[in-house]
């Protein structure tokens, strides 16, 4: 009898404890990466709110003030914040397009079976591993006045194209877009290569030109991996740092004009130490690439074709 | 008109030669399948007269002209893949109007056809589906809807109801002969199915390692086939194979086989003597479970299929026997040792070294 | 009869037309002419990629005398390869790489255990709130450096890690998007194989150890190539956290300091960016199909 219930009530008992087990095993699992992410990413991104609404004093160890949104407004109407995000505008629409087509492009002609082809394929993925400060320093010395390329080629503006105010910018995306190639170019093989072939030779036969049937056929099919390239190209534009760090620098004539965003919180918060405009500045961008990813999603993905 | 001319034409795919010197001549309006396993070379012989590989050797000739350098798209043919290849971003109206749109039709001479072709194919609700949304059996007739459309010369059909189920299967084999019918173009059908092969085909090119092993129409290739491989590969099951030797006495003329001997009539008799070696094949139709059997055998595996049954023996050597058994006879059990009588008419001898029908020579 | 049932019926070609000879050589040609164009727009753009980086391997093999030659020479007649000594020593490449390396190393393998682990038990194990914690994971991916690195910097000095290879790597050894690609491939998994090694006898971390991360190797591969590529090539961070400290200064930084205290000298600071570049450039080659493969599992 008394056994009867014992085994009865095993049951249902083991079976809790054995959940219990289970979730503690859970949620241990998580732990560590919860740890990291609590203490560098959550716990920022909510103080960087506070921050915001902080004046930062203009000498050290005095205390900041609360402002609130005063800051705010001061900050994004400034004319070195509106400076700064038409800066980043023209960047990104000029590394953005450029990196993509040329990627594709590359990707296309590329696509056949052709002999020694592996070789073109591993060149023009090349720029992959090259660091950013390797690209910078290569391009630094291509753009030099005195060594570099420039002069042979007939383009000796005064001063220098790295310390020109109209040449910086473009010099910079230039060299951005020459590092992105490989990322795109990889991005774009993988698309085309997963594409279906017999949709494809269905397309031969029934007639389409070789123009036609890329256009019509290929790039629809293409679509989520061009969606892909677009996502991963703003987020490499939005965070160009390092190359702009190297080639230009903050101490340089034309800084003002390649000030992107997010150089310019890098320098307010280090040289003006100044962690409140710096923090506002932040959240500007974060606003922007949220806006900008949303929209993405919004708008093109309805039109990208996701397969059979 | 839609002719259909194989010359000489070869394919090798680093050592392998996947089609070997291929002639073959596919006529006006007919429906030809090639038939054979996979691998044999039948898929890479369409894909030649499409365009879609080139040739190492010979030539292939629509409608008289020698087409080996001509691009696909300027050959007028129209291709049904075995995976359909539809356009999975365009609606089935626009699937089927895509060939037409590269021809300079007007937007509604294009709009005329493809309702014309969508009727006849019962596509009409699915116009403005995407294929994605579809059966396997309705995105089939897309696929043959697009084909159709352009009215070509000539119809290149891979595999494609293997991807149907068995029921849907037997239903479109059925439609797609009557619309070939109908629309008399010449149409190259490929199969690994003997039965699509038999049922469908004006005539069927048999290939085995991309090696033409006989042309005939189907009932031909049944009753005459003209080597061990056709004779095997036909008919469900395939006919039986038995390596003999010829045997003559006062009773008269056999082939010595293993478990017993074979009767042969006078001119097959005369056939054996000519040749060396034989290899002697009988259908199972053409084989009975008889007291009086002149084979001895044992029992395998009986298979019963309801309107009749296989029984599946073994001949001392190893060598399987298919036995078709009518419904309602008795059913061996498995092991029991049965004899098999052998009708003299339905025996067919092969050369044992080439495999070749022996034939009077004409 | 006996003829038509062996060999097809063989009717020769049917005589062509007159043009048919003239026109297929006409379209041989063409064909040529089209391959010939694709390898001119192949090489075109080799060229144009391999340039930069050519011309610098040439720059930091010439004297310094010669760097400011117009036109540029495309071609060291005489290779100074002392320079490349120089740029190892005065820059101390040797030890930014040894650093570099260590820091990558802590942070892909510190990616690659919090995904594993975090996607393990978000695909095999049952606990409450377990979708609510994913999002969170997956949010971590919205929020973009720029707006974490000031309070992190803050964090870091006043854990006293300034200058230290904790203060390099603990904020990253975990990753939202390697987790999500990392739970996309347990997913793949059918379920009966949990089961079927359970019944053998398999915990969890057997079961992890010997079926899961097997099974997921080409996701965890290019995992692995991802972080270690963004992590050898990260810049504003450890620009942040480093000052001129040897002991902990990644070659990304080094190069920079490099270029700053070789002013006269470009071609030493060039030849420091040959170096720095050159393994990767090697392994690129070597494991050049690997590499696709993983990126483009992402793609996927």
């Amino acid at each position: 009898m008394i056994r009867g219930v014992e085994l009865a009530e095993a049951g249902p008992v083991r079976r809790r404890a054995r959940r219990v087990r289970e979730a503690g095993l859970g949620y241990l699992l998580l732990l560590p990466a919860l740890c990291v992410f609590g203490v560098f990413v959550f716990y920022p991104f909510a103080r960087n709110f506070k921050l915001a609404l902080y004046q930062t004093p203009p000498y050290p160890n005095l205390p900041s003030t609360y402002v609130g949104l005063h800051q705010v407004g001061q900050v994004l109407s400034s004319s070195n914040f509106l400076e700064s995000l038409v800066t980043t505008v023209l960047f990104v629409v000029f590394i953005v397009p450029a990196g993509l087509l040329i990627g594709l492009f590359l990707a296309v002609v590329a696509q056949r079976q052709l002999r020694g082809i592996a070789a073109y394929r591993v060149i023009f993925s090349s720029t992959v591993v090259t660091s950013v400060a390797v690209s910078a320093l290569v391009f630094y010395s291509l753009m030099n006045p005195v060594v570099g390329l420039l002069p042979w080629l007939g383009i000796s503006p005064h001063p220098s194209v790295l310390e020109n105010t109209t040449w910086a910018l473009p010099a910079v995306a230039v060299m951005a877009v020459w590092q992105f190639i490989g990322m795109s170019f990889i991005i774009m093989s993988a698309g085309l290569q997963a594409l279906p072939e017999d949709v494809l030779e269905a397309a031969k036969v029934d007639g389409a030109s070789t123009w036609t049937s890329f256009w019509r056929v290929t790039v629809p099919l293409l679509s989520p991996t061009l969606f892909f390239a677009l996502v991963v190209a703003m987020i490499y534009a939005f965070q160009t740092f390092g190359q702009i760090d190297i080639l230009i620098g903050y101490q340089n004539a034309a800084y003002e004009h390649v000030n992107v965003l997010i150089y310019n919180i890098y320098t307010t918060l280090v040289y003006e130490e100044n962690p409140g405009r710096a923090a506002v500045m932040s959240i500007a961008l974060f606003a922007i690439t949220l806006v900008l990813t949303v929209l993405q999603l919004r708008i093109l993905e309805r039109r990208v074709h996701y397969g059979r | 008109m839609g002719r259909l001319v194989f010359d000489g034409v070869t394919k090798r795919f680093g050592d392998v030669v996947a089609v070997d010197h291929l002639d073959l001549d596919v006529a006006d309006g007919e429906l030809l399948v090639l038939l054979g396993p996979s691998g044999c070379g039948k898929t890479t012989a369409l894909r030649m007269v499409a365009g879609l590989e080139a040739l190492d050797e010979g030539t292939i000739a629509i409608d008289g002209q020698v087409v080996n350098d001509v691009e696909p798209k300027d050959r007028d043919i129209a291709m049904v893949f075995q995976t359909y290849a539809l356009y999975p971003h365009l609606t089935v109206a626009r699937n089927i109007e895509f060939p037409l749109r590269q021809r300079g039709l007007d937007r509604e001479e294009r709009g005329r056809r493809v309702r014309e072709v969508a009727v006849t194919l019962g596509l009409e609700p699915y116009l403005n589906r995407k294929p994605g949304q579809l059966s396997g059996g309705q995105r089939q007739r897309v696929a043959l809807a697009r084909a159709i459309v352009r009215q070509p010369q000539a119809f290149l059909m891979d595999e494609p109801l293997s991807n149907l189920d068995a029921a849907l299967r037997v239903q479109t084999r059925a439609d797609i002969v009557a619309l070939q019918d109908r629309l008399g173009t010449t149409t190259l059908y490929v199969t690994h199915d003997q039965v699509e092969a038999m049922t469908m085909g004006d005539r069927i090119a048999v290939l085995s390692a991309g090696v033409l092993q006989q042309v005939a129409p189907p009932q031909d290739l049944y009753d005459r086939p003209g080597n061990t491989f056709v004779a095997g590969f036909l008919g469900s099951p395939g006919m039986n194979l038995m390596g003999g030797a010829l045997v003559e006495d006062q009773a008269g003329a056999t082939a010595r086989v293993s478990g017993g001997s074979v009767p042969l009539t006078a001119d097959r008799a005369a056939l054996a003597r000519a040749a060396g070696s034989l290899t002697v094949g009988v259908r199972p139709e053409a084989l009975a479970l008889d007291p009086a059997g002149t084979l001895e055998a044992s029992v395998v595996i009986v298979e019963a299929l309801g309107a009749e049954a296989h029984v599946i023996c073994k001949l001392p050597d190893g060598t399987r026997l298919v036995v078709r058994q009518e419904a309602g006879r008795h059913r061996p059990q498995l092991g029991e040792a049965v004899r098999v009588a052998v009708e003299a008419s339905g025996v067919h001898l092969f050369g044992a070294a080439d495999g070749r029908r022996l034939e009077a020579a004409a | 009869m006996a003829a038509d049932a062996l060999s097809a019926t063989a009717l020769g070609p049917s005589a062509p037309h007159a043009s048919v000879p003239d026109a297929s050589a006409r379209r041989r040609r063409s064909r040529r002419g089209r391959l010939a164009v694709r390898y001119a727009l192949l090489t075109a753009g080799a060229l144009i990629v391999l340039f930069p980086m050519y011309m610098t391997v040439v720059n930091s093999l010439l004297a310094p005398a010669l760097l400011d030659r117009q036109p540029p020479l495309l071609f060291p007649v005489h290779p100074i390869w002392d320079t490349y000594v120089r740029a190892w020593t005065m820059g101390h490449l040797g030890v930014y790489l040894r650093n570099s390396v260590i820091q990558t190393a802590i942070i892909v393998t510190g990616q690659l255990v919090t995904s594993i682990l975090a996607a393990y038990s978000f695909v095999f194990l049952r606990y409450p709130l377990r979708r609510t914690l994913f999002i969170v994971f997956l949010s971590t991916m919205m929020i973009p450096f720029e707006v974490t690195m000031i309070t992190n910097l803050d964090t870091i000095d006043s854990l006293g890690w300034y200058n230290s290879f904790q203060g390099l790597t603990v904020p990253f050894l975990a990753t939202g998007f390697g987790t999500f690609l990392l739970r996309q491939a347990f997913l793949q998994i059918p379920k009966d194989l949990k089961e079927a090694a359970a019944l053998d006898g398999y915990g969890h971390f057997r079961f992890l150890a010997r079926v899961a991360v097997p099974l997921a190797r080409p996701v965890v591969a290019a995992l692995a190539v991802f972080s270690f590529l963004s992590a050898w090539n990260q810049y504003l961070w450890p620009l942040l956290v480093t000052g001129d400290n040897d002991n902990v200064r990644t070659v990304q930084i080094g190069l920079k300091a490099l270029q700053g205290s070789q002013i006269q000298d470009l071609n030493v600071t060039l030849a420091g960016a040959v170096i720095a570049v050159a393994p990767l450039l090697i392994l690129l080659v070597i494991f050049q199909k690997q590499l696709v493969r993983s990126l483009t599992g992402a793609v996927k």
